[in-house]
């Protein structure tokens, strides 16, 4: 099949490992026994719990209500008796209120989920939509946990987008989550996105996928066979290809000013899993209580994709698979570039878990030279998707001048860690620039506000 | 501690690295100098050899010795001194005698490198330093040339190419093919196109450099001896000439494109490039020495600071111009 390659200028090409379970079909995970409903799985305010210890409660039902507007609403994965609310590490390492339910196997659900009838669908307008939307607490599935009510929120006054972005790119190496949801549920996927349209009164919807998922991109151009106003495009394996503004660039050659969303440019980007579990809201009233993670890395028995509930434990997903083959070094949730390396296994899987990824000593992808000496050999220059000068900010950051970190546009980072990957002095730019971006953005210079603890 | 109880690393992300690593770099940089040093020793013979060998033993046992007294850690596998080495010796005479390659390599890492800090420090270009001051130091011996093997015993051939040109003497410059396969007087490692052709290649295909200096530099060198040989009335081979004999070739592909004394912007490189044309040329054409290479290069490391700062790409999503100096 003939197709243009789509991309953006500079990032970095990255190995990507996903043959160990790209062709995996998605396995259901066992229920857990007790499962770990985190009260902060979006960005924005954490919701509140609203059920007592001791209390019955069934699968599905709101365990946690949201706070404030760019805030969603957590639900229970399981049926069962909530037998603590207790502080419990996110992957971050961040501390958060949790709700601990005890399984009792029998999956009861507060509300069947259901398929509404297409006149009661077609009746609802935007707002109505929306709340359907944000009942179910869906946040974006591709690791930023943006609550997606706030992203389907009728047009405003004068605001028009011309064109609604499925992000099916997943550049990060190992990951295949997404790859399996649009293999494994294409009609949900695009099901989603045409509430997407519906929703923002936009006529165009691009579904973006990487080239090394052409079978992903056949399914979907096959699928979206009679729809005219949905496109499939190609992107190239480039990383951060899936970077939301590196892919608007891509695929309508706008850029989203810096500090800008990017509705300012009349786009916006979803991720295919958020597109499927908009679908599952507002056709079937299910709650997000479950996605798909990708489990790999050297340090586990077998690689394996995942439909795990959310609140399941990382070491009970990984015991499951039959447990870690040598005593692993460093546990990732996430993926490499930009995922959270954790420090316990007692972690829940969150909306925005998309992989674990379990490494031992023998492991060749986490190979970490000392740092050496800044060559100027300006590779990071040429990879930065951003166009910064990483070697610039990492100097700045080491002479504390934050100003001229600043001047340099330290806050236009994403901390995608092309530079830090492709620099050959080993030299942590991203960590260095994560503090120069503390400093500049700390309200009183000091720096003295983590904005990561915040 | 065993196995069951040691901690996990915990450390921010990217957890992960390419295999590109400087010193893979470095050795691939300093393979990319051996097609020229090759045709070198096979032009001017043993004593080219010798002269290439003692300075590359000066200028690493001189980094070595510096970090040693400084008490910085000795670097294992940085071939980079490797390389100053080996620049400086391709750009000497071939009948410079031993002591003095030997003193060069030591000068051009002493003096280029480590005064200023050591490995990515240095403002200039170490092995450029080095030519500099054996070129104030032992003038006769910097000028002083040997005919390259199977180029005849006429005496006046043995003066390089650029000494002819400064003269004005087109009609005594060697064929084309004689300066494209190097047999022509000149330094050990600059006479051969082919040779540093290969060499600039092997590192432009393997992104170890970029193509915007050594083509501005060319590029630039090029245009303004086709104006000159113009006015001049030297035929229209003179361009071709300027472009092929002396060191531009070397010093445009292997020299200027050092990575810690060119810029770091991409258009930063393109001024460089057309920056050390310029000096070239008006060295070359207006100035009392027949090549100009090293001290343009020299030059324009002392402006890479500056033409960094004024030269900033415009990040993603900002109109208009780039951002402002600091």
């Amino acid at each position: 099949m003939k197709y243009d390659r789509k991309t953006f200028s500079g990032g970095a090409h990255i190995v990507d490992y996903k043959g160990f379970t790209n062709v995996l079909e998605t396995v259901d995970a066992d229920a857990p026994t007790k499962a770990y409903i985190s009260m902060s799985m979006h960005i924005g305010a954490p919701s509140k719990p609203v059920v007592e210890v001791g209390e019955e409660v069934k699968m599905g039902q709101k365990v946690g209500e949201s706070q404030g507007y760019v805030s969603v609403p957590a639900h229970s994965s399981v049926s069962g008796k909530v037998l603590a609310i207790q502080r419990m590490p996110m992957p971050s390492g961040r501390m958060v209120d949790t709700v601990v339910i005890e399984n009792d196997f029998k999956d009861e659900w507060i509300k069947q989920p259901a398929q509404a009838s297409i006149e009661e669908i077609n009746a609802m307008d935007g707002a109505a939509l929306q709340a359907k939307v944000l009942e179910a607490g869906v946040v974006g599935m591709g690791g930023a946990t943006f609550p997606s009510h706030v992203k389907v929120a009728p047009p405003k006054e004068g605001q028009k987008f011309d064109v609604v972005i499925l992000n099916g790119i997943e550049c990060e190496p190992f990951l295949t989550a997404d790859h399996r949801i649009m293999l494994e549920k294409p009609e949900r996927v695009i099901a989603g996105l045409k509430y997407f349209l519906r929703m923002l009164k936009c006529d165009k919807g691009v579904i973006a996928i990487e080239e090394n998922k052409m079978d992903a991109f056949e399914m979907m151009i096959r699928i979206t066979e009679h729809e005219p106003q949905i496109e499939t495009v190609v992107c190239r394996e480039k990383y951060p290809q899936g970077s939301e503004k590196q892919l608007i660039n891509a695929i309508t050659g706008r850029e989203v000013p810096p500090g800008g969303l990017p509705a300012d440019v009349g786009v916006l980007v979803h991720n295919v899993a958020t597109a499927a579990a908009v679908a599952d809201a507002i056709e079937y009233d299910r709650p997000l209580i479950d996605r798909i993670v990708t489990l790999n890395g050297n340090g586990i028995s077998k690689p394996m994709n995942y439909r795990v509930r959310i609140g399941t434990l990382y070491s009970d997903l990984i015991e499951q698979n039959g447990g870690v083959v040598t005593y692993p070094v460093k546990i990732i949730s996430g993926g490499p570039m930009m995922g959270f390396a954790v420090y316990t296994l007692d972690i829940p899987v969150m909306k925005g878990t998309s992989g674990i990824l379990v490494f031992n000593d023998e492991s060749q992808v986490l190979m970490r030279e000392p740092e050496a000496p800044c060559v100027r050999c300006a590779r990071c220059v040429d990879h930065c998707p951003m166009r910064l000068e990483p070697t610039t900010l990492m100097k700045a950051a080491k002479k504390s001048d934050w100003a001229k970190a600043g001047a340099y546009d330290v806050t236009s980072c994403m901390e995608c860690g092309s530079c830090g990957y492709v620099c050959p002095s080993m030299i942590p730019l991203v960590q260095y620039i994560r503090l120069a971006k503390q400093y500049v953005t700390s309200k009183d210079g000091t720096g003295a506000i983590n904005p990561y603890l915040a | 501690m065993d196995n069951a109880t040691k901690p996990l690393i915990l450390s921010s992300s990217p957890h992960f690295h390419s295999r590109y690593t400087t010193e893979r770099a470095m050795q691939e940089v300093a393979l990319a100098c051996l097609p020229a040093v090759a045709s070198g020793i096979g032009f001017f013979g043993l004593n080219a050899a010798l002269a290439v060998v003692l300075c590359v033993a000066g200028a690493v046992g001189a980094d070595v010795l510096c970090q040693r007294i400084m008490g910085r850690p000795v670097m294992k596998g940085d071939a980079s001194s490797v390389i100053t080495g080996l620049l400086l010796a391709m750009c000497l005479p071939p009948s410079i005698p031993f002591w003095i390659a030997f003193l060069g390599g030591v000068l051009a890492i002493v003096i280029g490198k480590q005064v200023f800090g050591g490995l990515g420090q240095n403002i200039f270009n170490p092995a450029h330093i080095g030519r500099a001051i054996l070129l104030a130091s032992f003038p006769v011996y910097m000028t002083t040339w040997t005919p390259a093997r199977g180029m005849g015993v006429d005496a006046i051939t043995s003066a390089t190419p650029m000494a002819l040109m400064k003269l004005g003497a087109m009609e005594q410059l060697p064929s084309l093919a004689q300066v494209v396969v190097g047999r022509i007087g000149g330094c050990i490692g600059e006479t051969s196109v082919i040779a540093i052709l290969v060499g600039g290649g092997f590192l432009i295909i393997r992104k170890h450099i970029d193509w915007r200096i050594p083509a501005m530099y060319v590029g630039t060198v090029f245009v303004l001896a086709a104006a000159y040989g113009g006015v001049m009335g030297y035929g229209l081979l003179y361009p071709v000439y300027q472009v092929c004999c002396g060191g531009l070739l070397l010093g445009a592909f292997l020299m200027a494109t050092d990575w810690v004394t060119s810029p770091v912007t991409k258009n930063g490189r393109l001024v460089f490039g057309a920056g050390l044309g310029l000096l070239t040329c008006m060295i070359r054409f207006f100035g009392g020495l027949s090549e100009g290479v090293c001290y343009s290069i020299l030059i324009m490391n002392i402006l890479t600071p500056l033409i960094d700062r004024y030269t900033r790409g415009r990040i993603y999503g900002r109109k208009g111009k780039a951002g402002k100096a600091v």
